[in-house]
């Protein structure tokens, strides 16, 4: 497998760097209570490309993200960030969490939403000035969300919301992005936008690595993918990994033969 | 009376107990903020319960240890204390056992405030020279505020206002989304830990002038009052400050423009009065305006249905489109449309012709997505396109649109 060195920022490569993955994991275990939803997985990102995380529900794909991001504390399992521990890394990470986890009664607008994703810029004290809000309208626009950024967020279809997100997580500037679920629910105009966004962020060297459910977009949208069902059933380019049996491994019954054959017939 | 009671000049105690009320208002309603976003108001609740105690036994060490038990500084340490031991058990019980947090609000809320009494009652048999009165901490009692007291509020008020302004962005991230501040790397549990203790010591430095059941609503009901008036998690903080503030000195001061009014419940009635206002009156989210709302799009609803009606030359039953479509003009008394009237049921039918037209093609998908019915298709449409559209329906038959 050949690394490709992302310069597209004009800097000089730097193949140390480049060399390290931007997410790895050694046999991580996640368990609540006494089954595990994450067992002895390992997993290596690959730089500058685009992975999704795919499994049946419960097979402990969103528990895999938030392993990574420190979100849920893992029974045994390593979690290197560039090369790094995570605390570390931890301003070259933006998450997209799952919509459903929020109160969009939260009174708060879009503007504000993004803004947070300039946290460490602005510091406990520091004031919003000028330059932090149209940073946050261009990552607004790039979503193309600007017109909304003095709506309450409630007053956002769910599509509008999911891009809202993306947009907080654009104003962090990171060089890893991990979405859980981004095109759960929204509709075909945010499914588009969403995408776009994150094609442009493999075109400028980010490593993008995304939680997904539909198994028909899969080859459209990605360069590789991780199948997991609690532990990994495999991991690599899409051309390799997403086969019809690598598919009957995660998700056995539950995915129909029809559904598979289909499947693997867009594949060939 | 009460405009010298505002004007503070019922005299020394009366001013004090103004001003104390006053900065305990502001400090109580911007820090209540928080708690209500994070949806954990009624934790304030066990907090406060649980002070009890430790007033109780910080007197009974005191008195043991040969000095005056009723030292405030004294009381109010032994309460915080009390309290945070209190919020710890809490913590833990939601942490580490199944309990939700509402069973757990209500397991130590009780059993801290049952102990509290019975501390009480060995109290109040120790020594009849020791009569403590800490009683008064229940409901609060300024009648013999001192100049003392009015400081330790002022330094505590203060002090919790400027680590609210450090501590802002953190804790309403937190309360946003508390999944995503974890993935920054905020420690989410100690800042909780952190508007707790900002709660806790809100509640101690009120425990003199409101008392330990009422300080609840102190904290919440400004904050939900200003909910009402704003959009912004910043501005809800500042609006509950400052209607805790104001709440705080006008109940103060009714409650000394007569004798034996007691201050902490006047301030909470007054803090209710402005949250009923706020209920019904405010604009957005107020109940009035909900009712408004939904009459002019009743209205609305009406006045496009009886317009379909009569381009469609259907008889119209519903009196209450009747009745609008005669106020506008658009139909005589016995439903039969006026020249205005079939003038705009006939733009109404087209526009629905129009509406069905691009709702069946794919090109006009994002246009089409708007229809709810009373949508005006200008709205949404260039003219050209509405001409466009035009051509395909056919020509206008005998009104022009």
């Amino acid at each position: 497998m050949t690394i490709e060195l992302a310069t597209l920022d004009g800097k000089a490569p730097q193949p140390s760097r480049a060399m390290e993955s931007p997410l790895s994991i050694r046999g991580l275990t996640v368990s609540y209570g006494q089954k595990p939803a994450v067992f002895s997985v390992d997993m290596a990102v690959e730089a500058g490309k685009m992975t999704a995380i795919i499994g049946p529900n419960g097979a402990g794909k969103s528990t895999l993200l938030k392993a990574a991001l420190g979100i849920v504390k893992p029974l045994s399992g390593q979690i290197q960030v560039f090369g790094a521990p995570l605390e570390r890394q931890r301003a070259r990470i933006a998450y997209v969490p799952q919509r459903a986890s929020i109160d969009w009664d939260f009174p708060t607008r879009v503007i504000d939403v993004v803004l947070m994703g300039l946290y460490r810029q602005l510091g406990l004290l520091g004031r919003v000035r000028n330059t932090h809000r149209l940073r946050a309208k261009h990552c607004l626009e790039r979503v193309g969300m600007a017109d909304f950024a003095e709506r309450q967020i409630g007053q956002l279809s769910g599509g509008q919301q999911q891009r809202v997100f993306l947009a907080r997580a654009l104003a962090q500037d990171a060089d890893l992005y991990l979405l859980d679920e981004p095109f759960a629910g929204v509709d075909a105009a945010t499914e588009k936008a969403i995408i776009n966004v994150l094609k442009s962020l493999r075109a400028e060297g980010k490593t993008v690595v995304v939680v997904h459910h539909d198994l028909a977009t899969v080859r459209d949208y990605f360069d590789n993918v991780f199948l997991i069902n609690t532990s990994k059933v495999a991991e690599g380019p899409v051309d390799t990994c997403f086969t019809a049996e690598t598919l009957q491994a995660t998700y056995g019954g539950r995915l129909a033969t029809a559904q598979v054959d289909q499947l693997a017939a867009a594949l060939v | 009376m009460i405009r010298d009671a505002l004007l503070l000049q019922l005299g020394y105690n009366a001013s004090l107990v103004a001003v104390g009320a006053t900065l305990l208002g502001i400090a109580a309603g911007a820090t209540g903020t928080f708690l209500f976003l994070r949806k954990r108001a009624l934790v304030s609740d066990a907090i406060s319960h649980a002070t009890l105690p430790g007033v109780c036994l910080a007197f009974i060490l005191m008195v043991a240890l040969g000095g005056d038990g009723r030292n405030l500084l004294g009381l109010l340490t032994g309460s915080a204390i009390s309290a945070w031991i209190g919020l710890l058990c809490l913590g833990w019980l939601v942490r580490h056992t199944r309990l939700a947090e509402d069973a757990a609000i209500g397991a130590v809320l009780s059993v801290f405030f049952g102990f509290g009494i019975v501390l009480l009652t060995v109290i109040q048999t120790m020594g009849s020279g020791r009569q403590a009165g800490l009683e008064s901490f229940l409901l609060g009692s300024t009648a013999g505020m001192l100049w003392s007291d009015a400081i330790v509020i002022t330094l505590g008020g203060a002090l919790t206002l400027a680590l609210l302004l450090v501590l802002r962005r953190p804790m309403t991230l937190v309360a946003f989304d508390p999944e995503y501040a974890a993935a920054r790397g905020l420690p989410v549990h100690r800042i909780d830990l952190a508007m707790m203790g900002l709660v806790m010591a809100v509640t101690v430095v009120g425990l003199k002038i409101v008392g330990l059941i009422l300080i609840v609503a102190l904290l919440i009901i400004p904050a939900v009052t200003a909910r009402f008036w704003t959009e912004r998690s910043d501005r809800v903080v500042l609006l509950a400050g400052l209607l805790g503030g104001m709440s705080g000195y006008a109940g103060a001061a009714i409650s000394a423009s007569a004798p034996n009014l007691p201050t902490g419940p006047i301030i909470v009635l007054v803090s209710f009065v402005l949250f009923a206002a706020s209920l019904l009156l405010a604009p957005g989210r107020g109940v009035l305006a909900a009712v408004l709302r939904h009459l002019r799009f009743q209205k609305r609803v009406h006045l496009r249905q009886g317009l379909l009606a009569l381009a469609q030359g259907h008889l119209i039953y519903e009196p209450l489109t009747l009745r609008l479509l005669k106020r506008a003009g658009l139909a005589r008394p016995d439903g039969v449309a006026t020249d205005q009237g079939r003038a705009r049921a006939a733009k109404a039918l087209r526009d629905e012709r129009r509406w069905q037209m691009i709702r069946s093609d794919q090109d006009y998908e994002a246009a089409a997505a708007l229809y709810d019915g009373l949508r005006d298709i200008e709205t949404v449409l260039t003219p050209d396109q509405i001409t466009e559209l035009d051509r395909a329906i056919g020509g206008p038959k005998g009104v022009v649109a």
